[in-house]
C-alpha cells in the first residue's frame, strides 16, 4: 500500500516551495550572496539573462540569477514573465552602433581598419587554467593600462570601408518600412520577414544558435562566414515623447554587435556583392552575437535557394530557438498523464490479447 | 477574502493580464467561435507558469473571468492534482474569484486531458489546455503545409493515417487526441482527452474553448455544434470500456484511472473525475472497495 | 459534320487558348492553343528546354500562365477557365477529376505511407468511408497494374522503380478521373521495364477510355501512346497533327530531326 498520490497537492506544493527556498540559500554559515555582487561579479550571466529575457535591467537580471540559483534559462523565464506585464510607452529610435563608445572592436577581415583593432576585455588568448588565487579570495586585480591616446570616436564601422567600392550589400529597410514586427505581441508567421527573424534570434537560446551556427560551418548549409567586425560598448538610446516631438536621450545600453560577411549575394539584377549576417545582444554576449549572425546569414539563403540544411529552414530554426518555450514543453512531461497512459495501457493489453489469441489459433491449426 | 490573497493586485492588473491583451484574446475567441474548429493565431503572452503547463488555458480564463464567476480547474479529471491546484490558486489570488470543485456550480471550468462526466449546461464555458493544436502536426511538421491543408480542406493525409492504422492494428489505434471533424469543415485536435470523452464534444450545450499558449492558437466549438470523430463505416468510432466499475463509487459509466496497489499485480480502478466520484459516494453509491483511503491529502496547516 | 451525335462528340473536354508563360524575359511557352476530346490521347514532344513541361504545368493548374486560358469541362461548373475558379474549387476539381503521373514516383507518392494507402487515398478524398471496400478496390487495382497484392502494406521504397511507377498509376486512376496528365511516365526506367509499363499504360488508357496529355522526349513512347502530337521547340508549337502523320511525314525541319532520331533507336 505504498501508493502516494500526486493528488492532494495543496500542502505538497507549499512545502516544496519552502524546501526550494531553503536549498537556494544553502549553508546559512556562508554569507548570503547579494544582488549587487551578482550584478558586478557574474556580469556575463546577467548579460545573457537580459539578452534572452529581452529586458535591459541589470539589477532585475541579477535578482533573477540569484532567485534561480544560477539556472540561466530559469532566470530568463523570470525576466520574460516580468517583462510581459510592463506597460509600453512606445518604441525608441533605432540605436546607432556607429556612434558606440567602443570598448572592444575587432575585425578578422582586415589586418588594420580605421580605428584599429581594440582587444578589450576578452577571454580570448587567456590560458584556460583555473586561477587558484581567486579561490583563495585573491588580491584585487592589477588595473589595466590606459591608452595614451583616447579611442577614436565615433569609430568607423567596417561597412564604411566597403562603401567606396560598394562591395557590401546595404541593409535597406523594407519597401513598406512600416512598424517593425513585434514578436512579443504577434504570433510567428511564415514566410518570416527579416525583422521577425532577427527578433526571434535575438531572444533565441545561445546554445541552440551556437550549435546551428556550428552545423553550418561543418557543411550542413555552409555559408562561408567571415567575421567582418565585432564591437562591444555603450550606445545612447533616444526616445521621442509625444509631448515634445523631438528625440531626447533616455539612457545607455551596452551592446555586442557582430557582422558576418560571405560571398553569394550575386543575382541577375544586381552586381555581385558580399552578403551579411547580423547579430546583436544586450551586454557582452559575444558567442551568441556571432552565432546569431551566422544563422541570420544562413536563413537569408533560404530566401533564394531551396532549403537544404536545418540552419536554412525558417520554420525549424524559429520555432525551436526560444528556450522558454522549449524548456516549458519538454518539462511539461513531468505533469501527470495518467488519463493518456490508461488509454495506452488499454490499447496495448488489447493488442496483446489479440496477438496471443492469433498465435494460439495458428498453433491449433498446425496441430 | 483576506488582505493577503489580494496582495498581487497592487502589482498586477485584475486577472493578471492587462486589459489590452484581454481584448485581443476576446477578439480571437469571437473569431474562433465564428469559424468553429479553425485555429486562430493570437499574440500569446508569457505567463508566470511554463509553456506546456496550461498557458493557453490560463490566458483564455484570464480574458473571460470576472468577480462573479465561479471557477473550477481540473487536471486528468481531478480537482486535487498539483497543477490544477496551482492554477486554481493563481486565479483565486489574481482574480479574487470563488472557486469550486462542483461541476454543476462552476461558470468556467479549465481542464487538462478530460471533460467532466456530468453533462455541461448552457452558460458554462469549458476551457481546454492544449499542448499541440494542430491535428496534422504528427503527420506533417510544417505549419505552412498544414495551414494550406486546412484552407483547402485537404485531409487526405489524416485519412491515410487512419487507413494504415486499421491495416496495421485491425482498428483505429488512436486513443487520446482522437481527430474530430467540426461542423463538417475543419479537422480539429480535441486536445489530449481520451477518445472516451469525444462524444461529449458533440452537440454540447456549453461553449468549448481551446487555448494553446506556446503554439499561440485559439480555437472553439460553439454550443450545439456537430463534432464527428473520424472513422470508417466498417470500423466505427468506439470509446474505451472497462470490465470493472469504479472501486469507490461503483460507477460503470465513467472513465477510470488504474491505481496500482502493490508490485504483485494488485490494482483497483477509480473514477478519474474526482468530483463525479465524490458526488456519487455522497449520494450513497458504493463500489467494492468503498471507504478505501485512496490517497491521504495532507491538509494545509492552518494559517 | 452537322449530325447530332458528332456534335456531341465534338464537345471539348479541355480547351486551351493563347497560352503564354514568361519567366521574366525568358519565354516558357507561347500562344499555345488546342482542344482535347474525351478519350483522346495527346502527346507533347520536344527536347528538354522546348517548353513542354512548362506547358504541361500551365495546363494542369500547377503554374499560372502569363496570359491565355485553360478551360475544362468540370462536373460542378461546366466548361470553366480553371484559373478563374477560386483555389479551393480548383484544387478540389483537380483531386476529383484529374490524375497526374510524375516522372519521379517520389513526387507523386507519399513515401512514408504504404503502397496500399497511397492507392486508396483518392477514394478517401472523394468521401470513401468504408475501409473494407476501399481495401478491396486497392487490391483490384494492384492486380490491374500487375503488382503482388500481398505487398499491399509495404512502403514505396521497398518496391523497385518500375513498381513504384505502377503504384503511382493505380493511385491516379482508382478514382475514375476524366483526364490524366503524364510527365515522362517511363522516363527514369530501364528499357525493358519501360516497355512493359508502356504496354500496361496503353491498355489501361484504352480500356478506361481516358483522355491523356502525355509529355515525352521519346518518339517511341509518343507513337505507342498518342493519337495526336504537338511538337514543341523554343516554347512554340511548331507542328501538330495525327501521330502517324507527324511521325511518318513530318513537315517542320525540327520535327524531321526529332523523327530521324527515333529511327536510330
Amino acid at each position: 500500500m505504498a501508493y502516494v498520490a500526486v493528488k492532494g497537492g495543496e500542502a505538497a506544493i507549499s512545502n516544496a516551495h519552502r524546501w526550494l527556498a531553503e536549498d537556494r540559500r544553502g549553508d546559512q554559515a556562508v554569507p548570503e550572496i547579494q544582488v549587487d555582487q551578482v550584478r558586478e561579479q557574474l556580469s556575463l550571466a546577467v548579460d545573457r539573462v537580459m539578452s534572452e529575457g529581452s529586458c535591459y535591467d541589470r539589477d532585475l537580471a541579477a535578482l533573477a540569477v540569484k532567485q534561480s540559483r544560477g539556472d540561466l534559462p530559469e532566470a530568463i523565464f523570470l525576466m520574460r514573465a516580468y517583462r510581459t506585464t510592463l506597460p509600453r510607452f512606445g518604441a525608441s529610435l533605432p540605436v546607432e552602433t556607429a556612434n558606440m563608445a567602443v570598448r572592444r572592436r575587432i575585425s578578422a577581415a582586415f589586418k588594420d581598419i580605421p580605428g584599429g583593432q581594440v582587444l578589450g576585455p576578452t577571454f580570448d588568448y587567456t590560458h584556460r587554467l583555473l586561477d587558484f588565487t581567486l579561490a583563495a579570495n585573491g588580491e584585487a586585480p592589477a588595473a589595466a593600462l590606459e591608452a595614451e591616446e583616447p579611442q577614436a570616436y565615433p569609430m568607423a564601422t567596417v561597412a564604411s570601408v566597403f562603401d567606396q567600392e560598394n562591395l557590401l550589400e546595404t541593409d535597406a529597410p523594407s519597401a513598406e518600412a512600416s512598424e517593425p514586427f513585434d514578436l512579443t505581441r504577434e504570433p510567428m508567421s511564415f514566410p518570416a520577414g527579416r525583422d521577425q527573424r532577427l527578433q526571434a534570434l535575438a531572444r533565441g537560446d545561445e546554445g541552440f544558435l551556437l550549435s546551428l551556427a556550428y552545423s553550418s560551418q561543418r557543411g550542413w548549409g555552409n555559408t562561408h562566414p567571415l567575421c567582418a567586425e565585432i564591437r562591444l560598448g555603450e550606445v545612447a538610446v533616444e526616445f521621442t515623447p509625444d509631448e515634445l516631438g523631438f528625440p531626447i536621450e533616455i539612457g545607455d545600453l551596452t551592446l555586442t554587435e557582430c557582422h558576418m560577411i560571405s560571398t553569394g549575394a550575386a543575382g541577375l539584377e544586381r552586381p555581385p556583392q558580399f552578403a551579411r549576417g547580423y547579430g546583436v545582444t544586450f551586454g557582452h554576449c559575444e558567442r551568441k552575437a556571432m552565432s546569431m549572425a551566422i544563422v541570420d546569414r544562413a536563413l537569408r539563403d533560404a530566401e533564394e535557394i531551396e532549403t537544404a540544411a536545418p540552419v536554412q529552414d525558417q520554420e525549424f530554426v524559429l520555432y525551436h530557438s526560444d528556450n522558454v518555450e522549449a524548456s516549458g514543453f519538454v518539462q511539461h512531461l513531468k505533469l501527470p498523464h495518467y488519463v493518456d497512459f490508461q488509454a495506452d495501457l488499454q490499447l496495448i493489453r488489447r493488442l496483446r490479447r489479440e496477438w496471443f489469441a492469433r498465435e494460439a489459433a495458428l498453433k491449433e491449426a498446425a496441430e | 477574502m483576506n488582505a493577503g490573497s489580494n496582495a498581487p493586485e497592487r502589482y498586477y492588473n485584475y486577472a493578471y493580464l492587462d486589459e489590452q491583451t484581454k481584448r485581443m484574446i476576446r477578439r480571437a475567441i469571437l473569431k474562433a467561435l465564428a469559424i468553429p474548429g479553425y485555429q486562430v493565431p493570437f499574440g500569446s503572452r508569457e505567463m508566470p507558469v511554463p509553456y506546456g503547463w496550461g498557458t493557453g488555458g490560463i490566458q483564455l480564463t484570464a480574458a473571460l473571468i470576472g468577480p462573479d464567476d465561479v471557477y473550477k480547474c481540473i487536471d486528468q479529471g481531478a480537482d486535487d492534482t498539483t497543477n490544477a491546484v496551482s492554477i486554481r490558486r493563481f486565479f483565486a489570488q489574481v482574480a479574487d474569484v470563488a472557486v469550486t470543485e462542483d461541476t454543476g456550480e462552476a461558470t468556467i471550468i479549465q481542464t487538462r486531458h478530460r471533460i467532466p462526466e456530468k453533462p455541461l449546461k448552457a452558460g458554462q464555458v469549458l476551457v481546454f489546455q492544449v499542448p499541440q493544436p494542430e491535428p496534422l502536426r504528427g503527420l506533417e511538421p510544417r505549419e505552412t503545409e498544414t495551414r494550406a491543408m486546412h484552407a483547402y480542406e485537404e485531409y487526405g493525409l489524416q485519412y491515410v493515417s487512419l487507413y494504415e492504422s486499421v491495416a496495421t492494428y485491425g482498428r483505429i489505434a488512436s486513443t487520446v487526441g482522437y481527430p474530430t471533424m467540426i461542423d463538417e469543415r475543419y479537422l480539429m485536435n480535441p486536445s489530449p482527452i481520451p477518445k472516451f470523452d469525444n462524444p461529449k464534444l458533440d452537440d454540447n450545450d456549453a461553449i468549448l474553448l481551446f487555448g494553446a499558449g506556446r503554439e499561440k492558437r485559439i480555437y472553439a466549438v460553439p454550443p450545439n455544434t456537430r463534432v464527428r470523430s473520424l472513422d470508417f463505416e466498417d470500423h466505427p468510432f468506439e470509446t474505451q470500456t472497462w470490465d470493472d466499475a469504479c472501486a469507490l463509487c461503483g460507477a460503470g459509466d465513467s472513465y477510470l484511472d488504474e491505481v496500482v496497489l502493490d508490485d504483485a499485480g494488485q490494482r483497483m480502478f477509480v473514477c478519474s473525475d474526482s468530483h463525479y466520484c465524490a458526488e456519487r459516494r455522497a449520494a450513497g453509491h458504493a463500489g467494492p472497495m468503498a471507504g478505501h483511503q485512496l490517497a491521504t491529502p495532507e491538509t494545509e496547516p492552518a494559517q | 459534320m452537322n449530325a447530332m451525335p458528332q456534335a456531341i462528340q465534338a464537345a471539348p473536354l479541355l480547351r486551351v487558348s493563347g497560352l503564354t508563360k514568361w519567366y521574366g524575359q525568358i519565354i516558357g511557352c507561347r500562344d499555345v492553343a488546342f482542344e482535347l476530346r474525351p478519350g483522346e490521347v495527346l502527346g507533347i514532344v520536344g527536347e528538354s528546354g522546348s517548353g513542354k513541361t512548362t506547358l504541361l504545368n500551365c495546363i494542369s493548374g500547377r503554374l499560372p500562365p502569363s496570359s491565355g486560358s485553360v478551360e475544362f469541362d468540370t462536373a460542378r461548373f461546366g466548361l470553366a477557365d480553371i484559373y478563374s475558379l477560386n483555389e479551393p474549387d480548383r484544387r478540389r476539381m483537380q483531386r476529383e477529376e484529374w490524375g497526374f503521373v510524375h516522372q519521379n514516383p517520389r513526387d507523386g507518392l507519399r513515401m512514408r505511407a504504404s503502397g496500399g494507402a497511397n492507392v486508396a487515398e483518392p477514394l478517401m478524398n472523394l468521401g470513401g468511408r468504408h475501409y473494407g471496400k476501399m481495401r478491396q478496390a486497392t487490391i483490384d487495382w494492384l492486380e490491374r497494374v500487375e503488382l503482388d497484392t500481398r505487398r499491399i502494406d509495404h512502403k514505396p521504397r521497398q518496391f523497385s522503380g518500375g513498381m513504384q511507377q505502377r503504384i503511382q498509376v493505380a493511385r491516379n486512376l482508382i478514382h475514375g478521373p476524366r483526364l490524366v496528365f503524364m510527365d515522362e511516365p517511363t522516363g527514369g526506367l530501364d528499357v525493358s521495364v519501360q516497355a512493359r509499363l508502356l504496354d500496361l499504360l496503353r491498355e489501361l488508357v484504352r480500356d478506361l477510355d481516358l483522355a491523356v496529355i502525355i509529355v515525352t522526349h521519346d518518339m517511341a513512347v509518343a507513337r505507342l501512346m498518342a493519337d495526336r502530337l504537338m511538337v514543341m521547340k523554343g516554347g512554340l508549337v511548331v507542328e501538330t497533327g495525327l501521330t502517324d502523320q507527324v511521325l511518318d511525314d513530318p513537315q517542320h525541319p525540327y520535327s524531321q530531326l526529332l523523327v530521324s532520331s527515333v529511327l536510330q533507336i
